[in-house]
């Protein structure tokens, strides 16, 4: 296909699983200089709402990530909402709760594999898409779909949980405790993995308030944000959780964050099913007057922003889309620097970004450009690092 | 605490603040002169530390009009700097030696609406193609 014929139209940045370029500066095996080039899946997905009804924009947004395919719609209909200023069904907020938190699990798992397949642990790669197959399950329970759940909807959710439903629901949502127990043991109590990521690649509180870092990339470093405590939307002011903060900033800390995450999700989850009201799920929104709107969700990678603009039409006139990796991803300038090569692959997927991306790493040598590996070479350097460490028993 | 933040900006901003609109307790639109963006800006992200989120930017036939989103975290507040550039003169002074986490978006306005930042540490495209045409903006109406 001729590079021509590929017509992008408005803004979007894809979330981390689609495909962005790091070329990393060495010298020896340390890196000096990081340059990261984004903008390989450009879909315009900004431009494609503005020729979209209000409601069809949220099953539009839905496609921007497949991994938190929920957490678009959210911060959308949250923005549209802020234009009307509305009252939404109790019903329907704890269900948005529901399915966020339900959400950040999965996510959390797969970033875990996948931390764990670049580490060349690839029994926890295993292990965590094996233990995400019940989160699907749950997806499909409540929602009818493992994957781009449909639910959302401007002025409430689009499906009801079925009060038969919840034993089964709350069954196994406790089945996944044991779950991440396994992998709390096997992650956080080996000492191989703490070899390996603690004080490797450390963001401090200084560069996270500086490059405005988010979600558990800022609260791995101390900067205790998060939206559902900051701006509570759905149900989140309605129960009580924890926000997971520490203050290390390295990879393990990142790590550490994520799976408190993952116990806080369960509970949310138990507890907004114990106490969802009965009552109506719809607003029934008939038509959205002129204004503008901003809408913010927790993703699992931090804070999803929609600015939405209407002119009192059918479709948006302006609709800017903010994802958490446009901010997250930049910080890798700040920890990768000065960092092993074999190192490198998990420093920048511990912000969570995609595997493409980490397919796309390449490093070159500063005296002569020249490529030395590719990223598939430099798994493997990390992955050696590894067994090296468990030979020696240096820890 | 939420309206200590609203009257320390029009403090500080003074007469540079050409409108204001509080929307609602959660969300506040200033608008304020181009020229007085990096100041307004250096206020807002130094002076009370708000956490910059993000800067949208969008053609209303006559102008381009660039806000701003600034988010007080703590206090449940969103503040928007509200800019017009008009487009004989497409140009404004960049925020990005000020606020490093806008040198994305920045990059990214300006391939998709034509605005020149002025002082911009590297203003080349962020996702176009590296083929796509000079001077043709996709987001522009006109």
């Amino acid at each position: 296909m001729s590079h021509k014929t590929i017509i992008p139209i408005g803004p979007y940045h894809p979330l981390q699983e689609e495909p962005e370029f790091f070329k990393l500066f060495v010298e020896g095996e340390k890196v000096v200089d990081i340059e990261v080039n984004i903008g390989y899946n450009h879909r315009g997905i900004e431009r494609l709402a503005e020729d979209r009804s209000f409601d069809q924009v949220t099953f539009l947004v839905e496609r921007i990530c497949g991994i938190c395919s929920t957490s678009h719609p959210l911060a959308y209909v949250n923005a549209v909402e802020d234009i009307l200023n509305i009252e939404i069904p109790e019903r329907a907020l704890y269900i948005r709760s529901i399915i966020a938190e339900l959400e950040r699990i999965h996510s959390h798992l797969l970033w875990l594999g996948l931390a764990g397949h670049f580490l060349g642990y690839n029994t926890v790669f295993m292990w965590a898409w094996k233990y995400r197959e019940p989160v699907l399950d749950i997806f499909e329970a409540v929602t009818g779909n493992r994957n781009h759940y449909a639910m959302m909807k401007p002025g409430g959710i689009r499906r009801d949980i079925d009060d038969a439903d919840i034993p089964a629901i709350m069954k196994m949502a406790n089945e996944l405790i044991p779950v991440l127990d396994m992998f709390k043991g096997a992650v956080l109590d080996d000492p191989v993995i703490h070899a390996r990521t603690k004080g490797i690649g450390i963001l401090t509180k200084e560069d996270a308030v500086k490059y405005c870092a988010l979600g558990p990339t800022a609260r791995a470093s101390g900067y205790d944000i998060d939206v559902r405590k900051d701006e509570p939307y759905a149900a989140y002011d309605r129960i009580k959780w924890k926000m997971p903060v520490q203050q290390e900033g390295d990879v393990f800390a990142k790590a550490v964050v994520r799976i408190l995450e993952m116990y806080e999700a369960v509970k949310i989850i138990k507890d907004c099913l114990k106490a969802m009201p009965k009552g109506p799920i719809d607003a029934n929104i008939k038509e959205v007057p002129p204004g503008e709107g901003i809408g913010r969700a927790e993703a699992p990678r931090g804070e999803v922003f929609h600015y939405v603009r209407s002119d009192g039409s059918n479709s948006p006139v302006r609709h800017k889309v903010r994802a958490p990796s446009y901010m997250n991803v930049p910080t890798c300038k700040a920890t990768v620097i000065g960092e092993s090569v074999a190192d490198a692959t998990i420093i920048l997927a511990a912000v969570d970004p995609c595997y493409c991306c980490t397919e796309r790493l390449s490093v070159i040598d500063k005296e002569n450009d020249k490529k030395l590996f590719n990223g598939q070479d430099l798994i493997r350097l990390g992955q050696e690092k590894t067994k090296k460490l468990q030979k020696k028993k240096v820890f | 605490m939420a309206k200590q933040i609203i009257s320390k900006i029009k403090e500080s901003l003074g007469d540079k603040i050409l409108e204001m609109e509080e929307k609602s307790f959660k969300r506040a639109y200033l608008t304020v002169d181009k020229k007085d963006i990096p100041t307004a800006c250096k206020f807002l992200f130094e002076g009370l530390d708000a956490r910059f989120i993000i800067a949208s930017a969008l053609d209303t036939r006559s102008a381009i009009e660039i806000l701003y989103h600034f988010s007080f975290d703590r206090l449940n507040k969103i503040v928007s700097l509200r800019t017009f550039v008009d487009k004989d003169n497409i140009e404004i002074d960049s925020i990005a030696p000020i606020v490093k986490a806008a040198e994305w978006i920045e990059r990214e306005i300006h391939e998709l609406l034509g605005v020149n930042f002025k002082g911009h540490p590297n203003l080349v495209p962020l996702l176009m193609a590296e083929d796509w045409p000079e001077g043709k903006y996709p987001l522009r109406k006109d």
